[in-house]
């Protein structure tokens, strides 16, 4: 069993646009099930194999569809996103990126009070590799196996995946969290769903400065980590004041700095590593000593 | 984005908060003018996009005319923290009794935004978080209701504001909410607010800051924007759709994604050098994208070997690699360039780079080394 997705997964691709047909096609190619798109003003037609329909509603109703991934601008996507929710699909991934925080505030009161899961904005979707992939994410860097790989970056998540991949240490799931201030699946949450999933044999979280998301997931896993862990924080050589790229990698006064996270890891006994080339090497002494 | 106290104020006293009269003056003369016309004691304030003015000395009180001015000319030009000063505001000093905290800005852990409120008022509001967290009073209203009366007087009561003043002040607290979300801020800020010596309520600074993410429905507010010379580089890899960050280091650095050029950074500071800059170029890396960016990363002076860390990923690194080459036929950089491209068909766009002798490096860490290594040595 993989989390948040997996070979029942039935996705309806949100924003058929350029970039939403690019990766439903690359979705489809993985094996995924990619049943439905939206599109205003092209329902009813059918693009690349896959129907288009006007609404989500409409699209869940013809389709069965269960996950969306959302592609729409950024203007628009809080829009999307409770357009989503309201037809309470189990799993929402919204790859956007550019949100402006405050639609995102709001959203958050309307995701608490919904049961399906939020997976970013401005992520790169979830891979269960060898079942499916929802996400924008290149698939040749990952392997099935047991590690689950939670992330709030992109490319260096799938740098990652590919030194995981190139150890022969494969992945259950892998999480990308995204990398805004808020986002729907915090990586306490994301690490919570990995340290329950039976399949996983020792979970790797990569981090970066800002917000204290890691230090939480770290005291998490110090109450009640069932398997080994290994963390990396992106960011270290970051000055303060200063936004590394992601909205939400800043240190802002003594908040968010890779020192405090560090620290966390490490009072909870999860080794950090230096640099991303030493995760594997650290994932295989940690699954030894388990 | 930033933008001025005066501008802030503006904002504020249009939502019906109330502020000391006040003009912006760029010349000396500029400046004994507004003071003559608002009747003294005034405030000369630099107005600069950073914080700790007045520990700077860019916030003077002035007597007379003459006093204005002189302070206009001291002011006016001063380097605070890297910025110049411009424009300088001139205000009528607030006779005030007592000075308040009060801002807005967002809670990533309970994922919506907080009212801080404090009775201890003019002091930068970190060191009073630091020292003394008890001190200031919080609020985490629901952001589809905004500060709702009770809350605003709850968060007077645990802040200890004098009785005479509370109602004033939780109506502040709501429209200075109210304001938060109008103007898309992700910090609003009045510190101090004043407690006037016949009791009224007056905002004695105001600073906003507007995400970046939202000025596309922030029309007025994105026409403020100001960009100094320090930050033009900044500006024009904004344009091109690059995220990019000026750093005091001497090893160029580019790549994409925010995570792996941040990772980039690390690696250079492990391998004993200084980056020069933070530059995410996004998505692929094909010839324009990696010409502009070298041309941004090399007009620092500073730089003396540039580091070019791409995953290709659903961009082949063969089609990468050859981006590149295009990129540096054209642009024949002035100092040398380390490669390192990992990913999907990595192998084949390294063998592309060593056929143009190019120094192509398999792993991170080795790229890191050999650009500190050749930084030194220049």
């Amino acid at each position: 069993m993989s989390v948040l997705v997996g070979r029942d997964t039935r996705v309806v691709v949100q924003g058929f646009g350029r970039e939403g047909s690019f990766h439903a096609a690359r979705m489809k190619e993985y094996g995924t099930q990619v049943v439905a798109g939206t599109r205003i003003g092209k329902g009813g037609t059918t693009q690349d194999g896959v129907p288009i329909f006007e609404s989500v509603s409409q699209a869940v109703a013809a389709t069965g569809a269960n996950t969306s991934i959302i592609f729409v601008p950024a203007p628009a996507a809080a829009d999307a996103v409770l357009e989503a929710l309201a037809s309470e699909l189990d799993l929402v991934i919204a790859i956007t990126e550019g949100m402006p925080v405050n639609d995102m505030a709001k959203v958050a009161v309307a995701l608490a009070a919904s049961t399906s899961t939020l997976v970013g904005p401005n992520c790169p979707g979830v891979i269960s590799p060898g079942r499916a992939k929802v996400g924008i994410m290149p698939a040749e860097n990952f392997l099935e196996g047991p590690i689950g790989f939670v992330s709030r970056s992109g490319t260096l998540t799938y740098e990652i995946a590919d030194l995981l991949s190139g150890a022969g240490l494969g992945q259950s799931t892998c999480v990308g969290i995204g990398g805004d201030p808020i986002i729907g699946l915090p990586t306490p949450d994301a690490v919570r769903l990995l340290n329950e999933d039976p399949e996983t044999e020792a979970i790797v979280v990569v981090g970066e400065i800002g917000g204290s998301a890691e230090e939480r997931a770290a005291e998490y896993l110090r109450a009640y980590g069932k398997k080994p862990a290994v963390a990396f924080i992106a960011g270290r050589s970051a000055p303060p004041g200063k936004r590394m790229g992601h909205a939400g990698a800043i240190v802002s006064g003594n908040q968010g700095t890779a020192a405090s996270k560090v620290a966390a890891f490490e009072a909870a006994g999860i080794p950090v590593a230096n640099a991303p080339s030493e995760i594997p090497d650290l994932v295989r002494s940690a699954l030894r000593c388990s | 984005m930033k933008i001025h106290e005066y501008q802030a104020k503006e904002i504020l006293a249009r939502a019906g908060i109330r502020i000391p009269e006040g003009r912006a003056a760029r010349t000396p003369d500029e400046v004994a003018a507004a003071a003559e016309a608002l009747g003294f004691p005034v405030v000369v304030k630099a107005q600069v996009h950073v914080g700790g003015r007045g520990k700077a000395g860019g916030v003077k009180l002035a007597a007379s005319p003459d006093e204005a001015k002189a302070h206009g000319a001291a002011i006016l030009g001063m380097d605070i923290k890297g910025l110049t000063v411009q424009k300088v505001y001139v205000e009528r000093a607030a006779d005030y009794a007592g000075e308040l905290y009060l801002g807005v800005t967002l809670d990533r852990d309970r994922r919506r935004p907080v009212v801080m409120l404090s009775t201890v008022g003019g002091m930068d509001i970190e060191e009073v978080a630091e020292a003394s967290p008890e001190k200031i009073a919080r609020a985490w209203p629901n952001p589809l209701f905004g500060l709702m009366g009770f809350e605003a007087r709850e968060l007077c009561l645990a802040a200890g504001v004098p009785q005479a003043q509370r109602a004033a002040v939780a109506e502040i607290a709501r429209t200075l909410y109210e304001q938060y979300f109008a103007t898309d801020a992700t910090l609003i800020e009045i510190n101090p607010l004043f407690i006037l010596r016949d009791g009224s309520i007056m905002a004695g600074d105001a600073k906003l800051d507007v995400d970046d993410n939202a000025l596309h429905r922030q029309a007025a507010l994105s026409a403020l924007k100001e960009v100094s010379p320090d930050e033009q580089a900044e500006e024009r890899a904004r344009e091109l759709g690059f995220s990019f960050v000026q750093l005091d280091g001497d090893v160029g650095i580019i790549g994409n994604g925010a995570g792996l050029v941040m990772g980039t950074l690390d690696a250079v500071r492990n391998a004993g050098g200084n980056a020069a800059n933070f530059l995410d170029v996004g998505g692929g890396a094909r010839e324009a994208v990696v010409k502009a960016a070298l041309e941004i990363v090399l007009a620092n002076k500073r730089v003396k070997s540039v580091l070019i860390n791409i995953f290709g990923g659903i961009t082949r690194g063969d089609e990468v690699a050859k981006g590149i080459l295009a990129a540096l036929e054209e642009t024949r950089p002035r100092v040398p360039l380390v490669i390192r491209l990992s990913g999907t068909a990595a192998a084949e766009g390294r063998a592309l780079l060593q056929s143009a002798r190019l120094a192509s490096r398999a792993t991170m860490d080795e790229a890191a080394a050999e650009a500190v290594r050749l930084a030194k040595s220049a």
